[in-house]
């Protein structure tokens, strides 16, 4: 089909110029709300996302029927892929909405700049999910980096902050800088830069000789760099654990989900769509090199969290192990392993989002993300206890709550395509994984707080909020549904 | 839909239980009570009313679950999981009563877990689907975990941890196995967990589950993961720590039914649906060819003298269930008749008699505060009552002709004289070191003088009684009339035979 014009697509891009019209009206409001108390522009935030989201939704379904459209003259695409992505990070993008709004350690005065950065990043996410030419992949790419940079940074008064803002730009400049340089180097053997036609042209070239194939694994490995830093795979993780113990929870919360999930939908749409055709696979084989980096994803992220005392620090290298388990869909090529991964990502998203949840509570009422701060918190707030004991399970993926199943389909994808050697180092990393998950759980229910017993009590809100993830953890294994998302990989396969 | 609702009640019961306000404590306990006497009376029925004759699979229930992966919601009872389905409903109710003075903090809880576990445990004894079979054999581990761990004894937190992370282990070398299974069961949108219909298929000559290099690997998944349970050694070392730290009712159900996930699941899974591979490990050559008997013998013996060196009460008891489970393990690796319906029996009376011992350990426990055996001594004369059960529960556990606990051993050793000669032998040390141990104990707790300290011990009472009687009258009953139970899954083992022969 051919691309459609800049004029034509505008209606097709109605969800990001909304998003981009609530930022900007979020800025104006923050200069006539006076008041630091209000959360005016937070709620105006809330509205944008609902109202982006049932953008979404229309836009999916106004124009599904006419397949994958390519807008922009081929710079982005609007397809059923893209479009799952976006319902999956504006979830994200609302839930770290709340927890802001409940946050006790972001500078009220600046509130203003911290949502219209929030939906500038979501709308970065966007388009990370739908382009498909190398200069928007790097413009959608660097456009969420540089906003994450600023949010990591957020709690000014405080020195770990700017720690983790510094260390979070210096190692990102290094990986797009890396990856520029492959992007470069793609561009200069296959004179294009849409997906597309690269993955035709470098058919072409391979089977005639004129490009080496090493130079084909040159340039995807130097644009692994960049992809393999927003998902923080091994070997470019280690920004990940110091950004996420210094910036604010609802950021880290929001960076190991939104941003995660974006850094997956950029990875599948690039390699499938680019390189996923079976006669470049036989000459490129790259996925071997991402099993090996899968493999080490999660072990060393598993390993790292063994010693963690802080929760923070120990759900960003639990975040890291589960950036591994998501690779393992990657180095497939099949519908299943991206179904894994897209059922996995929902499944993420409550079981994470729901933990972080109540890192921010316990954080504000202790003061403390350290796991002492957890202790007895089983007699305090049974509730809150539970629930997160609930998420925790899940994320080591015990039945019968949701981790369990997408993991199962993750290793039943990886075992179909005779990956025995990876599935098994899944597993195995899911049984060490128990064992840091239930040091909280162990603190929460198996220690006495001490002295003070006093019954913690929670607003209503906040159960709500609770029940919103504790409730998909349970029940998304449960139903019919939710294993169909093998059919949304179709506009990134390429034929065979 | 009987099954169906035998095995959903308690979970029914846990919802009411945590609807309750955690102050009427007394209210909370009668609720747990009545949602396990439900599917006690159930277990009773299904018991009744199961047709002898047959060994096909009764009350089934096939409801489609996952489409996408064809996982069907498939339940169904043939006579090995009735008996142990009864075993299960029989433990809920005498494990609620058990529990009734000595939990003392966060009874809700407390119930509220036990009523999950009980569901996993109902649940798994039923399922007929492979994927469901796991879900349940997982859905043991929350409520086990939190149950010892948190109303333990002094080291709760390792034994807890300890005996998650081992199970663990097993269940994931078990899931690999099991999607193996599921991936050569057919081509894509064929594939099938069902658990008859894998069976089918893996003994249908030419089929990719009827290879024999794929059921030998895919027979050491499967068998790890339950051996972690029975537990086999050398996967034992977690059943001591957790039998010790977890209450009494905790124990009773730790080794009355979770051990005897790991042997039904032997039974179910391994060796029906892997007949080559069980081949290879009972009856091929060499050191291969002996490996599970030799798994058994080893626990048996070594099971038996770790007892016999315990101080510790309950320590004893848990190395006994470690030698008594040795026998289950030696009567299938006989693969025949006799062997399997003693390893069954056998399945079923430790079931009944371990409970009995833990209880009754339970009861001193609750009295001394202590569970040293050197530290008692005389208590036949303060206790008669209670060291009249006492006796009974250790002869039926030794193996005194007359009770359920010989009939089983007799039959497993029978049945793997046959194959066995030599490791059959050696394994009946194990017998008489077990005579050793609980007459040992018999002397050090209930003969000799009585220690000062206990002169004001009072006897076992009406409540503890209560739970004792109806394990005592199987043990006889079993004992002289081991056809009530073996009546149940005859047809069933015949069945079970002729698989293992076709190969």
């Amino acid at each position: 089909m051919q691309p459609l014009s800049n004029i034509e697509s505008l209606l097709y891009f109605s969800p990001e110029i909304l998003l981009v019209i609530f930022a900007a009206a979020v800025v104006i409001l923050d200069l006539i709300v006076k008041d630091t108390e209000s959360s005016a522009v937070a709620h105006l935030s809330l509205a944008g996302c609902i109202c982006v989201f049932a953008t979404v939704l229309v836009t999916h379904f106004s124009f599904s029927h006419e397949g994958p459209v390519s807008l922009f003259l081929g710079m982005v695409q609007l397809d059923v892929f893209s479009s799952f992505f976006k319902v999956l990070l504006l979830l994200a993008t609302t839930a770290t909405i709340l927890f802001s709004l409940r946050s006790e350690e972001l500078d009220a005065r600046l509130k203003g700049e911290y949502y219209a950065l929030l939906l500038a990043i979501t709308l970065g996410m966007f388009l990370m999910a739908s382009s498909t030419n190398l200069l928007m992949i790097f413009i959608s790419l660097e456009t969420v980096s540089l906003t994450s940079y600023i949010l990591a940074g957020f709690l000014t008064h405080n020195p770990r902050s700017s720690e983790a803002a510094f260390k979070y730009i210096t190692y990102g400049a290094v990986a797009s800088g890396t990856m520029l340089f492959g992007l470069s180097l793609l561009f200069g053997m296959a004179g294009s830069g849409d997906l597309g036609q690269i993955s035709v042209r470098l058919t072409e070239l391979l089977a005639a000789g004129e490009v080496a194939p090493l130079a084909v694994l040159i340039a995807i490995t130097f644009i692994l760099a960049g992809v393999g830093y927003k998902i923080a795979s091994v070997p470019f993780h280690m920004w990940s654990p110091d950004v996420y113990e210094g910036a604010p929870i609802p950021i880290t919360a929001f960076l190991s989900v939104a941003s995660k999930s974006a850094g997956f939908a950029l990875f599948i749409r690039f390699f499938y769509s680019g390189f996923g055709s079976s006669e470049l696979m036989q000459a490129v084989d790259w996925t071997f090199m991402l099993a090996i980096v899968s493999a080490l994803t999660m072990t060393v992220g598993n390993l790292a969290a063994l010693p963690q005392q802080n929760v923070k620090r120990l759900l960003a290298y639990s975040s890291i192990a589960h950036g591994g388990y998501l690779l393992m869909g990657g180095v497939l090529l099949t519908p299943e392993g991206i179904g894994a991964i897209l059922f996995y990502l929902i499944v993420y998203l409550f079981m994470n989002l729901g933990a972080f949840h109540v890192v921010v509570l316990i954080a504000n009422e202790e003061g403390s993300e350290m796991i002492e701060g957890y202790r007895g918190l089983a007699s305090r707030a049974p509730l809150v206890a539970w629930a997160m004991a609930i998420f925790l399970f899940s994320l080591t993926g015990i039945p019968p709550f949701a981790g369990f199943f997408g993991k199962w389909l993750l290793f039943a994808a990886v075992l179909e395509q005779g990956y025995y050697w990876l599935a098994l180092v899944g597993l195995l990393n899911s049984v060490v994984s128990l064992y840091y998950y239930a040091r909280i759980v162990k603190a929460m229910f198996l220690e006495d707080a001490g002295e003070e017993t006093t019954q913690t009590s929670f607003s209503t809100g906040t159960f709500a909020l609770l029940s919103v993830f504790v409730i998909p953890t349970i029940l998304i294994g449960f139903l019919n549904i939710f294993y169909t998302f093998s059919n949304i990989s179709v506009p990134v396969i390429p034929m065979q | 839909m009987l099954l169906s609702l035998m095995i959903f009640i308690p979970l029914l019961g846990m919802i009411a239980v945590l609807l309750l306000p955690r102050e009427s404590e007394e209210l909370i306990k009668r609720v747990a009570l009545l949602f396990t006497l439900v599917p006690l009376a159930l277990a009773v029925a299904l018991f009744i009313s199961y047709d002898r004759s047959t060994a096909g699979t009764q009350y089934v229930v096939n409801v489609p679950w996952i489409q996408a992966f064809n996982i069907q919601y498939h339940i169904g009872i043939d006579g090995l999981s009735v008996t142990l389905l009864l075993l299960t409903a029989l433990l809920g109710p005498i494990c609620v009563i058990a529990s009734w003075r000595n939990i003392e903090k966060g009874i809700k809880a407390y119930m509220a877990l036990f009523l999950l576990l009980e569901t996993g445990m109902l649940g798994f004894f039923a399922a007929l689907d492979l994927f469901l079979f796991y879900v349940f054999f997982e859905l043991t581990l929350l409520p086990m975990y939190f149950l010892i761990g948190i109303w333990g004894g002094p080291r709760r937190e390792y034994a807890a941890i300890k005996f998650f992370l081992y199970t663990l282990f097993g269940s994931v070398l078990m899931l690999v196995a099991m999607i193996a299974v599921y991936l050569n069961s057919g081509a894509p949108g064929a594939r099938t967990f069902d658990i008859p219909t894998l069976i089918t298929l893996a003994s249908t000559e030419g089929h990719a589950l009827n290879n024999v290099n794929f059921q030998i690997w895919v027979f050491l998944g499967f068998f790890i993961g339950f051996a972690v349970k029975v537990p086999i050694f050398p996967f034992h070392t977690w059943l001591p720590d957790a039998h010790v730290e977890a209450p009494t009712a905790i124990s009773v159900i730790l080794a009355g039914i979770l051990l005897k996930m790991g042997t039904y699941g032997l039974v179910r899974i391994n060796m029906a649906m892997f007949p080559k591979g069980l081949d290879f490990f009972c009856n091929g050559i060499g050191f291969w060819g002996n490996s599970l008997a030799l798994l058994g013998f080893i626990n048996i013996v070594y099971g038996s003298f770790c007892a016999l060196a315990q101080t510790d009460f309950k320590k004893l008891v848990a190395y006994s269930s470690i030698g008594h489970m040795g026998f289950v393990i030696l009567g299938l690796s006989a693969r025949n008749d006799s062997g399997i319906t003693g390893a069954i029996l056998q399945m079923f009376n430790h079931g009944v008699i371990s409970a009995m011992l833990f209880l009754l350990v339970g009861v001193l426990y609750d009295r001394a505060h202590h569970r040293e055996i050197n530290g008692f001594g005389g208590l036949g004369t303060k206790m008669p009552v209670y060291t009249g059960i006492t006796t009974l529960a250790f002869m039926a556990s030794l193996g005194l002709p007359g009770l359920s606990g010989f009939v089983g051993e007799a039959l497993s050793l029978l049945g793997a004289y046959d194959k066995f000669k030599m490791l059959t032998i050696l394994s009946t040390i194990g017998i008489v070191v077990g005579a050793a141990y609980f007459l040992w104990t018999l002397q050090r707790v209930f003969l000799g003088t009585l220690n000062p300290k206990y002169e004001e011990l009072p006897e076992i009472n009406g409540r503890e009684i209560l739970t004792l009687v109806p394990l005592g009258i199987l043990t006889i009953v079993l004992g002289v009339w081991p056809n009530f139970a073996i009546d149940m899954f005859r047809e069933s083992v015949t069945n079970l035979i002729d698989v293992l022969h076709a190969i």
